[in-house]
Parts: structure tokens; C-alpha cells; sequence
């Protein structure tokens, strides 16, 4: 059984770079192929977000498998919006039997904010309960109840903070929360304010947390001063700074998105200077094709091979 | 107390198309102190499908009554008479109301006027707002009283979601984030280390998930 890269990464204390892939809205499988043709090579892991904000979208598992048929190692969201324990579970042992190697505890987008607003929303465990459940997988070999498995799942489990959602004070203590109940790595939302961000990393060395878990400040790049002034407003839990959109404001249309990249190198670099921060998680939505340039000029374009 | 509304007439006026004498019954319980079907509201009601009998040649027979509480057999067997000159029979109650004359009456239909939406409280004037799910397996004491499984939009036992702004809920800005108030309510009383309590996944046999629920207390059985 091959283990996860990106934990081989992490572990050998390489600076990770993560990138994520939104998979289409169909039954279409170039769509998520083109996007790792893009990706690979430039990326330890590919995030595959499981319907994103309650929209459907071609699943998270068939989508990794696509994925990891094309060379990359996909890391499989699995939000507990939408299946109950039995489901998840199932899912569980299914991405590990299909080769995953990676999966992201989320609670998910409330289904309210997608295309299928009246849909029933399940719930039956939140993130923190997920990420119990596949640690218990894997390391005790047995389901929610104690029921034994034939062979446990083989899963480098990672879950998600937001440094910059309310209440502020509380943020690093839920990621001690996560980490206690088994987190091996982080992704952050997005960061724009670096100033916050340092200050939660600040409270996370005071808790010892950047010892016992891997974090990578998630960045996504901006394509305009719209963007920004819309994720500013608009976003719940997401903090773009004034100076942020007005620096996009400053210059043309037509050059924003390339005002986008270079905020978001800046920021890489920022974060590679940030004791505790182990890699970056480039969320380019609907913009892979951003993410080479970036990384090439973030000068983290040569991957470790760590196989 | 049971939280309900009344339903849009156009609904209420397609229930009764079949029928030609109503009975419409208020409660005097719950749903009368949420304003939707006491005395007053069935009174309103009555006058309304009075007026579109008129208007509209329905020909309908409308008679009306509120009893003190539609969930228990006393006060609704008075009603026999008047239940058995009634073509249907239309409930102002919450749903355990509808569906238990129309037990003590089996002979006669029971419509629903009202959708019975909650449990909660009126917080102000005008305003009542949901706090308890009935879920069967009490929290409260782990969140100084907030309840997570009612007010968190997500249902969620460990914490506020990414979404916090401001205090409120993502899903709706006139909503507070119940773990927002849970964590000044345990700041306040110097509690925050509540918070690091994992509480794990937890079992819905007691809510709805085990199927319909009933209570059984021998000792209070003949």
C-alpha cells in the first residue's frame, strides 16, 4: 500500500504546496482531466471540493480517481452536510480501496447557499466528529460502535480553520479542538490580511499546535477589484483588507488579475516566513491555469520527489 | 410553547372546496398564545371564509368553537354534536391538535389550517423565536443553555462553523450564531474551557431517527 505523498512531504519538512480542483457541472470527466493536466507537476496534492456551497457538481471521489489516474495525488473533501455516518463511512473505506490517500474533515457549506436550497440537510456528525470517525477508522481498524473492519482505511486526514471568522479569540482553540480529535494537517480559508493570519499563528505557537499538525495558509487569487469588494462584502468569514482592494482598484482592468498573481506571491512568500506554516493551499477557483505562474515565481515550482 | 402559522386562505379555500358544513376549532393552548388559532383567530378565519362563501356562491356552512386544549380527550369529546352535524372538520391546533380529534372522532375528516413550525418562545412583541428540537438527549448543560441542535443552523456540537460574521448566522443576517452566544455565555462565566470538550458523535435513536417516540410511566397507568 502506498502511503500519502503529501504527508511524506510534510513530514520531511518541505514547504507543500497544495492546489484544488472544483469539478464540473456535469457528467464530464476532460473538464476535471484538463484541470490536472494543468496542475500537475507544480503540485504535491489536488483538493477535490464535494459540492462546493451545496451546488452539485460531478462527485468528489469520482472525481479524485480521475485525477490520480492522470499522475496527481488528490486530496477527497468530504463535507457532512449530505450523508450520515453509514454513508460517510462507506465513503471512507471506499476512497481508501480506490487508492486515496488524503481527506478533508468539513462540515460544509449550509446547502441554503447552493442550487438546491430546499434540499434536507443531514448533519449527522460535524467535522470535528468526522475527523474522530476516520482516525478510529484507521488506527483502531473499527467503525462508529466498535464494530471491527476487515482491512482499515490508509488516510492522511486533514481538516480546515478559519483564522478569520468570529468569535476572533476562539479561532486557535477550535484548531486545537481539531487537532485533538486527530487532525494530521490544516488548510486555511483564504488569507488576505497576513496581519491577522500572524496573529492566530502567534496563539497557535503558544499552544504548541504548529508541532503537532501540519498548516498551510490557504490562499486564492484574485481576478479583480470586483472579486475582492464581492468575497469583501458578500463572503461570510472571509477578510479582504481595504488596502487589498484598493491595490486592485489602483490599477486597469485589464491588468488585475495580474495585480491578482502578485498579491498572491507576496503572500506566499509571507508565509514562508511564518514559523508553523508548512505549505501553501492555492485555491485558484475557476482559474487553474493561474496556479503554474504562481508557483513558478513564488520559486517553489520544483517539487520534492520524496516517492 | 408550539409555534404555528396559519396557512395562506388560497390553501385553506382548496381544503374545503369539497365540503359544505365546516366546523373550524381553535386551541386555547399554545397556538392561541402565538396568535394563529385561539378564539380570536378562528373568529377571524370563520368571517374570511364567510365573506369568499359569499363572494364566490360556495354555498359553505361555517360554525366555529375553541376549546382549552385540542391534545386531550376531555375537552375534545364535548364536541361530539357539534363534530357530528359537520361535513369536516377544520383544526386551528398545532399538529398533535389536528391529528387527535380526528382520533377521538375517527368518523370525521380533520384539516389542517394551521403549519405547525416550533417550539420556542416570544422574545418580544410580535416575535417568537425557535429553542428546543425535542431531540430527546438534552445539551444544555454543555452550553450553559444555548441549545446547539435548535439555534445552529448546522446542528453543530463542537463549535461555531467558518461562517460566524459579525455574530450572526450565515445562512441568514437576522439570525444569531448560537455558537457566537454559546462563547460569550461561557466567556461571561468564566467558562471558556468548556469549549475544548470534544463532544463525539452523539446517537439520534432519541430523536425522530428511532422512529416515532412514546413515553410509557407505569406507575401513573390504572
Amino acid at each position: 500500500m502506498t502511503s500519502s505523498r503529501l504527508k511524506k512531504i510534510l513530514e520531511k519538512g518541505h514547504f507543500a504546496v497544495t492546489s484544488e480542483c472544483g469539478p464540473p457541472k456535469g457528467a464530464d470527466p476532460k473538464a476535471v482531466q484538463d484541470k490536472g493536466k494543468t496542475l500537475k507537476g507544480f503540485v504535491d496534492s489536488v483538493n477535490v471540493t464535494d459540492n462546493q456551497t451545496g451546488v452539485v457538481r460531478l462527485s468528489s471521489m469520482a472525481s479524485c480517481v480521475l485525477l490520480k489516474n492522470e499522475g496527481l495525488e488528490p486530496v477527497l473533501q468530504m463535507v457532512t452536510r449530505d450523508r450520515n455516518r453509514i454513508a460517510l463511512q462507506s465513503d471512507i473505506l471506499g476512497a481508501s480501496a480506490l487508492g486515496l490517500r488524503n481527506i478533508l474533515c468539513l462540515t460544509g457549506d449550509h446547502q441554503s447557499f447552493g442550487n438546491q436550497p430546499q434540499a434536507k440537510g443531514v448533519f449527522d456528525l460535524d467535522s470535528i466528529q468526522l475527523i474522530q470517525t476516520v482516525r478510529k477508522m484507521r488506527d483502531q481498524g473499527v467503525i462508529l460502535g466498535g464494530e471491527k473492519l476487515t482491512l482499515p482505511p490508509d488516510l492522511f486526514i486533514g481538516a480546515a480553520e478559519n483564522p478569520f471568522a468570529d468569535p476572533l479569540n476562539y479561532r486557535a482553540a477550535r484548531l486545537a479542538k481539531k487537532v485533538a480529535a486527530g487532525a494530521e494537517f490544516i488548510q486555511t480559508q483564504c488569507i488576505y490580511n497576513i496581519g491577522r493570519f500572524k496573529e492566530w499563528m502567534v496563539e497557535i505557537r503558544e499552544r504548541g499546535l504548529h508541532k503537532k499538525v501540519f498548516i498551510l495558509g490557504g490562499i486564492t487569487p484574485l481576478k479583480s477589484a470586483r472579486m475582492a469588494e464581492y468575497m469583501s462584502k458578500n463572503v461570510a468569514g472571509i477578510d479582504v483588507p481595504a488596502e487589498i482592494i484598493e491595490r486592485m482598484k489602483s490599477v486597469p482592468a485589464g491588468d488585475q488579475r495580474k495585480e491578482g498573481i502578485k498579491i498572491t506571491i507576496e503572500l506566499i512568500k509571507e508565509l514562508q516566513g511564518i514559523e508553523g506554516v508548512h505549505g501553501v493551499h492555492i485555491m485558484a477557483i475557476e482559474w487553474e491555469d493561474a496556479v503554474p505562474e504562481i508557483v513558478r515565481e513564488a520559486g517553489l515550482a520544483q517539487r520534492p520527489d520524496v516517492d | 410553547m408550539i409555534v404555528g402559522d396559519r396557512k395562506p386562505i388560497e390553501e385553506i379555500k382548496e381544503m374545503l372546496a369539497p365540503y359544505k358544513k365546516i366546523l373550524l376549532v381553535g386551541c386555547g393552548t399554545c397556538i392561541s398564545v402565538c396568535m394563529t388559532g385561539g378564539e380570536k383567530e378562528v373568529g377571524i378565519l370563520a368571517s374570511e371564509l364567510r365573506m369568499i362563501s359569499e363572494l364566490e356562491k360556495k354555498d359553505w356552512e361555517i360554525s366555529e368553537t375553541t376549546i382549552q386544549r385540542q391534545c386531550e380527550r376531555e375537552y375534545i369529546e364535548p364536541l361530539k354534536e357539534q363534530f357530528e352535524k359537520a361535513d369536516v372538520v377544520m383544526s386551528m391546533a398545532c399538529g398533535v391538535g389536528i391529528q387527535y380529534m380526528a382520533e377521538v372522532f375517527p368518523e370525521k375528516i380533520v384539516l389542517p389550517a394551521v403549519n405547525t413550525t416550533f417550539y420556542g418562545t416570544n422574545v418580544k412583541e410580535g416575535e417568537w423565536q425557535e429553542r428546543c428540537a425535542g431531540c430527546g438527549d438534552c445539551v444544555l448543560d454543555k452550553t450553559l443553555g444555548i441549545c446547539p441542535v435548535a439555534r445552529c443552523s448546522k446542528g453543530l456540537y463542537n463549535g461555531p462553523c467558518g461562517g460566524t460574521d459579525n455574530g450572526k448566522c450565515e445562512v441568514n443576517k437576522d439570525l444569531d450564531c448560537a455558537w457566537y452566544l454559546i462563547y460569550n455565555r461561557m466567556k461571561e462565566h468564566g467558562k471558556l474551557d468548556m469549549l475544548d470538550e470534544i463532544i463525539p458523535a452523539r446517537s439520534w435513536k432519541t430523536s425522530l431517527h428511532g422512529g416515532p417516540r412514546k413515553r410509557v410511566r407505569e406507575d401513573a397507568q390504572k
